[in-house]
């Protein structure tokens, strides 16, 4: 098949589905602009404090990571490490099996996402319900998010009311209050039922071992409340230095994610439920997780590390908005993800090295990242890699031919009068594929080299 | 117009001019010139290299890079017609000398590159005063000018010509899609986005469509003549030549 998959995925795209994509995506954009700097005299300070605040934490993460473990075993809870997907997978397995937990309500979360959790959880005999309510779509369509925020952000409430009507969730209604009353009524009875509860984990405190939790569902709650079990799957970047510096970040978040001042729910989870707790889960786990992140760490783009997974960058990004988050082919699309899944992929780089090569590099992600990721900076050193390592870059020309005419000034001048006769030539003479095919939907203007070294000339003899 | 001193500065035309778009490099000397400067063209120059450096290619980033460097050597200011070709030269190369010995050199050479309008809004401290017939611009403010006095400078100086009215365009967020190689490597997503930026510089109707950026125009009235439209296009430095009196 002809051209870049991402590139192939956005012609493929239904057209509606890129229109709606479209709207939400810079309606989102346009929010959160207008609530930051209508709250803020300059937000830009506040997003360069954060990134300051992670960027110190990453540059001392084994410090972080080593007092928020001791801190959370103080406060009770069992810490385990986990240092990539599958033993993440078998650690949750067994305190799940160890407990004797069968059926289990999940809170959204991009960690169980990236090491595939439901399903694994599933083929071992385990009942895992998705209790966000887009993941709980995604997962009844047996489909993936496409968006960090809004997994459900490609498909409309048609689609949406057909999968609840066949599912046995009433008859066939597109009333998003309905279908949201339906899901609310078939979520209670399940969390009453369930006996441990997943989520993962927004950030965590070194100073108290605080996990915070943002959702606007309430389904994290729901998720812990009536259960004697909770997990915790968190990446090992998520830690922050002090319990004030919640404030600095959840500010951004919601912001930045959904234009809130906050989300809805906003939980501080300091370990498993004590005496004077009426409800809660007995037992508290925290699974931090690796997963290719300390490489991450030590390469030259560890500064995506810094990510608050808001989703910013995926909606103000010009080529999410064409291509829809599934042409990333990963758990995390748009520019984010464009970096960060070449990087978790480890060996398996090559199959992601196409990602990084998707962006005009506007920038535009850049200016919106609350923790200021210079993510078209990381985006150049990942094509560089690619380079480096030799892999096929199809559809790119070749740069050696470039740079020997670039060096060589003789040849340049004689290349640019040269060229004239492009003017003459038809389009689909070209000889290169890659220009060809730039041909198909533009013109190029005419040709004019040597003619501002002429006049230059003529002007300096004057 | 104020400060007319005078200062010598080396022009660099970029590629993009010297192959297509002669007027442009004659209209940023002819303003340069206006302004009070010397121009001196350094016949050598061939392009700042961002096409490699774009690919990742770095090494052959560093070969054209560094060409430039010896090209444009001493410590005039360089001036270029080009907020692209001015961020590969400051922030660009910052990244692919990472680690080098000449990365100082480099920096240097950075801190001295300007793009027009910031040099002449700027360093010179011009108040652009100039007059035309009723004309209607629309301004496209290119990507790599992002976080630059770029933007703010084309519209000082352009808000100085009588006769002209500018107005931005809509979802100035947006990338208008080319991206050099990135054009090339994936033209569907490069055409989606330009068809965005081409629908609202539509709904403003402007006699022409303005930019700092001639590489994003060429894109753009390339796709709107190859659906059958025409859409005229400026850089902000044929627009202040224009607005000379004499
Ligand atoms: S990279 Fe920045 S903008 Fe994108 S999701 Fe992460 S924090 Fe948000």
């Amino acid at each position: 098949m002809k051209g870049q998959p991402i590139d192939r995925f956005s012609s493929e795209l239904a057209a509606d589905t890129r229109t709606a994509v479209i709207a939400s995506a810079s309606s989102t954009t346009e929010k959160r602009s207008h609530i930051l700097n209508s709250d803020y005299p300059d937000p830009n300070r506040l997003r360069k404090l954060a990134a300051q605040i992670k960027q110190h934490t990453l540059d001392h993460l084994d410090t972080y990571l080593e007092q928020a473990v001791s801190k959370m075993r103080e406060n009770g809870v069992k810490v385990h490490f986990a240092s990539d997907g599958d033993a993440a997978r078998e650690t949750v397995l067994s305190i799940l099996k160890e407990k004797g937990a069968r059926k289990i309500v999940k809170s959204k979360s991009m960690a169980s996402e990236e090491i595939h959790l439901n399903e694994f959880l599933e083929k071992n005999g385990l009942e895992c319900l998705e209790s966000d309510l887009g993941e709980f779509i995604v997962q009844l369509d047996g489909d993936v998010p496409s968006h960090i925020v809004r997994p459900i952000i490609h498909k409309n409430r048609r689609e949406i009311a057909n999968t609840f009507e066949r599912e046995g969730l009433g008859e066939y209604n597109d009333d998003p209050e309905v279908i949201t009353r339906r899901a609310r009524a078939f979520f209670r009875s399940r969390y009453m039922e369930s006996d441990a509860g997943i989520t993962g984990g927004n950030f965590i405190s070194a100073e108290s071992g605080r996990v915070a939790l943002v959702t606007n569902e309430g389904n994290a709650r729901f998720s812990m409340a009536p259960n004697r079990l909770h997990i915790a799957l968190i990446g090992i970047e998520k830690v922050i230095p002090r319990d004030r510096d919640f404030s600095v970040f959840l500010n951004l978040l919601a912001r930045s994610a959904t234009a809130q001042q906050l989300t809805v729910y906003t939980q501080f989870i300091s370990g498993p439920r004590v005496d004077s707790q009426p409800s809660g889960p007995d037992e508290m786990h925290v699974v931090l997780m690796d997963n290719g992140r300390s490489d991450t760490l030590g390469s030259n783009c560890s500064e995506i590390l810094r990510c608050i997974r808001c989703g910013a960058c995926q909606n103000v990004c010009p080529v999410y908005r064409q291509a829809s988050g599934h042409a990333y082919r990963a758990t995390y699309g748009g520019p984010v993800g464009a970096v960060l899944s070449p990087l978790l992929a480890g060996d398996a780089f090559p199959q992601y090295s196409d990602l990084p090569r998707a962006s005009s590099l506007c920038g535009a992600c850049r200016e919106v990242c609350p923790v200021d990721i210079p993510i078209p900076d990381l985006l150049v050193k990942l094509r560089a890699k690619g380079k480096v390592e030799g892999i096929p870059t199809p559809g790119s020309p070749s740069m050696g031919g470039f740079a020997r005419g670039a060096t060589s000034p003789g040849l340049w001048r004689a290349g640019l009068r040269a060229a004239n006769v492009m003017n003459s030539l038809p389009a689909s003479w070209i000889p290169a594929p890659a220009l060809r095919s730039w041909l198909d939907q533009r013109t190029l203007p005419t040709w004019k080299g040597g003619e501002f070294r002429r006049w230059m000339k003529e002007r300096r003899k004057a | 117009m104020e400060s007319r001193q005078h200062t010598q500065v080396l022009f660099m035309a970029t590629c993009l001019c010297d192959a297509f778009f002669a007027d442009v490099a004659k209209a940023a000397v002819e303003v340069l010139e206006h302004a009070g400067c010397e121009v001196l063209f350094p016949e050598d120059q061939t392009c700042c290299g961002q096409p490699a450096f774009n690919s990742g290619d770095f090494a052959n980033g560093r070969k054209v890079a560094r060409h430039t460097a010896k090209v444009f050597g001493g410590d005039l200011p360089i001036v270029v017609p080009s907020g692209s070709c001015g961020a590969m030269m400051t922030h660009g190369n910052s990244i692919q000398f990472e680690g080098e010995t000449d990365c100082d050199m480099m920096a240097t050479l950075g801190g001295r590159t300007w793009e027009i309008c910031d040099f002449l809004s700027n360093q010179l401290n011009i108040n652009w005063e100039g007059s035309l017939q009723e004309t209607r611009v629309t301004m496209h403010h290119s990507c790599h000018s992002r976080g630059s006095q770029t933007g703010a400078s084309a519209l000082a100086l352009l808000g100085g010509i009588q006769g002209l009215e500018v107005q931005e365009v809509g979802q100035a967020d947006q990338c208008c899609g080319f991206g050099g190689t990135f054009s090339v490597a994936f033209p569907n997503i490069s055409a989606g986005m330009g068809e965005l930026k081409l629908s609202e510089v539509e709904k403003q109707q402007p006699d022409y469509l303005v930019s700092a950026d001639m590489s994003c125009l060429m894109h753009l009235s390339g796709l709107a003549e190859k659906s059958g439209g025409a859409l005229p296009v400026r850089h902000v430095v044929q627009i202040l030549r224009d607005s000379i009196v004499s």
